[in-house]
């Protein structure tokens, strides 16, 4: 008896919380860790078109983004509001696609260029010319893999 | 004296964890895991400059799609609605020699997509997007027939099995005015 009574009376110790912060610090790193920053900042407004039969993009490292829309209000002023092209960080005609994935491969293993995706994130009020024209630059470029971007969503 | 010998006083780390959290729920909010989500397609590569003939297609095993540019669609020169363009593209791909001037088989069936500079973007993808249903929709109802498992859940094997009995085939011509500039 006495040996389970023994500290009966004392109630429960208290958790010591003293590890708390570490636990929360440990989080916190994680996410700092995975948070990507927009690494580019969008000259255009890109609302991208609805679909339902839609893939999940893998390997995220091995895609290029082509980004055509209307430029933003800030930069219709000098740019005007008709549909452009943007690459990176700056506007684009469509005869530099060539170099772009030219150096978008550069940076890459040599494996890795089979697997090479390009994304096309066109806004949904966009013409086809300008997509048949970059289509037909990317194929110029053999970068045949290319993916429309597009959101989860019925008409 | 006295206060010397104590030495520092020790620096209360109660709060520590208020501020760990304040910052973990700052990057909680603004981390976007956004998975990006689209239609895959291939790109046929440029024709070689010394070609040889491609092989001849009975018209009949062809489904044209021509969009305009007021995003109105021709299919096999009748005038269509988007939203008939999945079942329509099912009947011509299952067709399997039922109606002499449809296609021979799925494996013959061959959607040819041609639209105009004009065309919208939104319209494309979505005739893009019918396509694919129309062909997820049949690969489907062929999975279940087969193994009795949606296409989703098949295996490696299996789905190649049921790929090769419907094939997508997409093509899509090179760049044309259909019905002038506007």
């Amino acid at each position: 008896m006495n040996k389970f009574r023994k500290d009966g009376k004392k109630g429960m110790p208290a958790i010591s919380t003293a590890s708390l912060p570490d636990i929360v610090f440990m989080l916190l790193f994680f996410f700092m860790v995975t948070t990507v920053m927009r690494e580019t900042t969008l000259f255009v407004t890109v609302l991208t078109p609805k679909a339902t039969e839609i893939k999940k993009m893998e390997k995220k490292s091995l895609v290029s983004y082509i980004y055509i829309g209307s430029p933003i209000k800030r930069m219709q002023a000098s740019y005007g509001s008709a549909a452009r092209i943007q690459l990176n960080d700056a506007f684009a005609s469509v005869d530099e696609i060539q170099e772009f994935i030219a150096t978008e491969r550069e940076s890459r293993d040599e494996k890795e260029i089979p697997y090479m995706t390009t994304s096309i994130k066109a806004d949904e009020t966009v013409k086809m010319g300008i997509i048949t024209d970059i289509k037909q630059e990317l194929r110029k470029a053999n970068a045949l893999k290319i993916n429309y971007s597009t959101r989860k969503g019925n008409y | 004296m006295a206060s010397k010998r104590r030495g520092l006083p020790e620096i209360n780390a109660g709060s520590m964890a208020d501020i760990a959290f304040l910052l973990l729920i700052f990057f909680l909010v603004t981390t976007t895991m956004d998975v990006d989500t689209g239609i895959a397609r291939k790109l046929p590569p440029m024709p070689e400059e010394e070609q040889e003939k491609p092989p001849e297609i009975h018209a009949k095993n062809i489904y044209v799609v021509l969009i305009n540019t007021h995003n109105q669609l021709l299919v096999e020169g009748e005038l269509m609605d988007i939203s008939q363009l999945r079942d329509g593209a099912k009947r011509f791909i299952n067709n399997n020699g039922m109606d002499p001037s449809s296609s021979e088989n799925p494996e013959k069936a061959i959607i040819s997509l041609q639209n105009d500079r004009g065309t919208e973007y939104m319209t494309y993808i979505r005739v893009q997007n019918e396509l694919a249903a129309a062909y997820n929709e049949l690969r489907n109802d062929a999975s279940l027939t087969k193994f009795g498992e949606h296409y989703a859940d098949l295996s490696k094997t299996q789905k190649k099995e049921i790929r090769k009995i419907y094939p997508q085939k997409i093509s899509e011509a090179e760049p044309k005015n259909i019905g002038g500039d506007s």
